[in-house]
């Protein structure tokens, strides 16, 4: 058990070092010269408005000018003391831009997952203690279509909805939960919602299969034998099994929660991380995506160390063997 | 987004011995239709894609390029038979020429990145040891990214292209491929017909062509066919946003960019697109699932369908 978990652990900077690799290759090389991209600025045809001398000098102060490889190992030690660079369009620190938007993106995804989860372990118990019938079969319908509807769509509908049937349009925007705490939750709700479709199906069909292959296991056999109300059965005794799985599973929610906010935040408006990823995007502010990138890939790369150590500590049968 | 749902196909056990009368092609069809309702469903909303995509060129309309200032969201009706864009475009022939981009989007991304995928996976088993370690941890590296985050990376540093969005489709599959192929062939590298013929003498390469790939290949075909249904939903995404095809090009989620903010004026711009891509996603979901559970009787009950 130590020597698995010690192992996982130190596993994690191996990869740790491949993620900040791929994000220089892919984020730093591939585009070009950085040089060339602050001087020519985001539009193309001005390519000739500066000259070699200027070119020099501006490779010189960003260091391009020195090996790959120094670049790199500088880029790595900055990025590891949280100094992300200037922003090539804003001409501000990244670390502003991106503290800002952090606790926004944070807000709509832990609200996100809480109104998913109240809707979905319900109904993939349900779905599970009633296998093959009309109900599960139904349940499971609702599951696949909450994964086959594209939640950009669902957003647009949720607005054509919301301004056919009562001629509200929501306020885009953000407005602090602290300032305007009436305000915020209209601003927040719909886009959890859009952003929650996918997401409830997804944990509705864990839920689901976590739970039939607890109800196949013994120790419910004999709880049942043993004459226990079959709530006690389902509700003491499965399903507190059954949820292992799907707590662990939230661990993994952050990936698909992260890329859902990218196209939810650019519908609502709402300043968070993923809007600010596709418009860096469109102003190829590359410090700005690489930053945002590399913070999400770490945070991945930490939830699932800590959601495997989760499991370990929740699971006995991992942790005593 | 569903670029990573495949990965719930991972717990995988030894395969129970089944004898059963080899079935003609035509009982098999019967017996997919009956015992697999919805997957058959699925496969008709494919069939039927595939050949409105073939035959965009005949039963389009319009020029799904030309606008019309008289056009400008004209309602549905005779001359616009799903309406008209905020150009005047006709969106009936859009969404036609539409089921093409994201066929072929759907289709090069999911079979190129799977494919890598699979040979990454039944290499990492063969090779084992230093190999397998390396691979895996690159595996790793690439999973740390969520999906759609990956794709926007690469497009951001490519630029906006369709081809572009197939190669960054392709590279988004490829790890949970590998990862499910993996530990699929190791369960068979186990298997006593594979010690058998290493006994009367099979080389690796014999054992890998004949024996491992073979018997990885139905798990391969449900990959690919989930790939296909994310792959839709991503390109239409990316597109939506404006950094996947370019915004004259009749892709389902380009045409629905804008459409929010549209609307109270003409609801079909939001309508239609959003539908067929939800449709089409749908049938292949089913598809993919009833074909896993067909194909590879290990992975029944781990989805739906």
């Amino acid at each position: 058990m130590r020597v698995y978990l010690t192992k996982r652990v130190l596993l994690f900077f191996p990869t740790l070092l491949l993620v900040t690799l791929a994000v220089f290759a892919i984020l730093r090389v591939v585009p070009g010269d950085p040089a060339v991209l602050l001087l020519a600025g985001t539009e193309a045809d001005v390519e000739e408005q500066y000259t070699q001398e200027q070119l020099e000098a501006m490779r010189k102060k960003l260091g391009t000018d020195r090996p790959i490889y120094i670049q790199y190992a500088d880029w790595v030690w900055k990025m590891l003391r949280l100094d992300f660079g200037e922003s090539y369009f804003f001409k501000t620190p990244v670390y502003d831009d991106i503290a800002e938007r952090v606790p926004v993106t944070i807000e709509l995804g832990l609200l996100s997952v809480i109104l998913a989860s109240v809707v979905a372990v319900p109904l993939g118990v349900y779905s599970a203690i009633k296998q093959d019938t009309v109900g599960d079969y139904i349940t499971r319908v609702i599951t696949i279509t909450g994964i086959a509807l594209p939640n950009f769509w669902v957003a647009i509908m949720i607005i054509f909805f919301l301004v056919l049937a009562f001629g509200y349009f929501p306020p885009l925007g953000y407005a602090s939960v602290w300032d305007d705490p009436w305000n915020n939750l209209q601003q927040m709700i719909f886009p959890a919602i859009a952003l929650g479709t996918s997401n409830m199906a997804f944990i509705a069909r864990i839920t689901r299969s976590a739970m039939l292959e607890v109800l196949h296991d013994d120790y419910i056999r004999t709880a049942r034998a043993k004459g226990l109300s079959e709530r006690v059965v389902i509700f003491r005794h499965a399903l507190k099994n059954a949820l292992l799985p799907v707590v662990t599973v939230f661990g993994y929610e952050f990936g698909r929660l992260i890329s859902g906010t990218v196209i939810i935040e650019v519908i609502f408006l709402v300043p968070g991380m993923g809007r600010l990823l596709v418009t860096s995007i469109f102003n190829r502010d590359f410090p700005m995506i690489q930053a945002v990138v590399l913070l999400i890939a770490v945070i991945v790369l930490i939830l699932n160390v800590l959601m495997d150590l989760l499991y370990a500590w929740l699971n006995p049968r991992i942790r005593y063997s | 987004m569903s670029v990573d749902r495949a990965s719930e196909a991972v717990h995988i056990e030894p395969a129970p011995v089944v004898l059963r009368p080899k079935r003609t092609f035509g009982q098999n069809i019967v017996f997919f239709v009956t015992h697999k309702p919805l997957g058959a469903f699925g496969a008709g909303v494919a069939i039927i894609l595939i050949i409105v995509a073939l035959s965009a060129p005949v039963i389009r309309t319009h020029d799904p390029y030309e606008s019309s200032v008289a056009m400008q969201f004209a309602k549905p009706g005779a001359e616009r038979w799903l309406g008209g864009d905020r150009l005047g475009r006709d969106m009936y022939s859009r969404l036609v020429y539409g089921a093409r981009i994201s066929l072929y989007v759907g289709i090069l991304s999911s079979l190129i990145g799977s494919t890598i995928g699979m040979v990454a996976g039944v290499a990492s088993v063969h090779f084992g040891g230093k190999v397998d370690l390396a691979v895996q941890r690159i595996i790793d590296a690439m999973m740390a990214f969520p999906g759609l985050i990956l794709i926007l990376a690469i497009m951001a540093a490519l630029g906006a292209s369709l081809n572009n969005v197939v190669l960054a489709l392709s590279i988004a599959y490829i790890p949970s491929t590998a990862r499910i192929l993996r530990s699929q062939a190791l369960a068979i590298k186990e298997m006593d017909y594979v010690l058998a013929a290493s006994a009367v003498g099979a080389g690796n390469w014999r054992i890998i062509m004949r024996h491992i790939i073979p018997n990885c290949f139905a798990l391969y075909i449900v990959m690919v066919t989930l790939h296909l249904g994310g792959a839709i939903i991503a390109e239409a995404g990316l597109s939506f946003l404006g950094v996947g095809t370019p915004p004259n090009v009749p892709s389902w989620g380009g045409m629905l960019n804008g459409a929010a903010a549209n609307v109270t004026v003409a609801w079909w711009v939001a309508i239609f697109p959003g539908a067929a891509i939800f449709i089409v996603v749908f049938a292949w979901n089913v598809l993919g699932d009833a074909l896993r559970d067909v194909l590879d009787p290990r992975l029944r009950g781990t989805g739906t369908g």
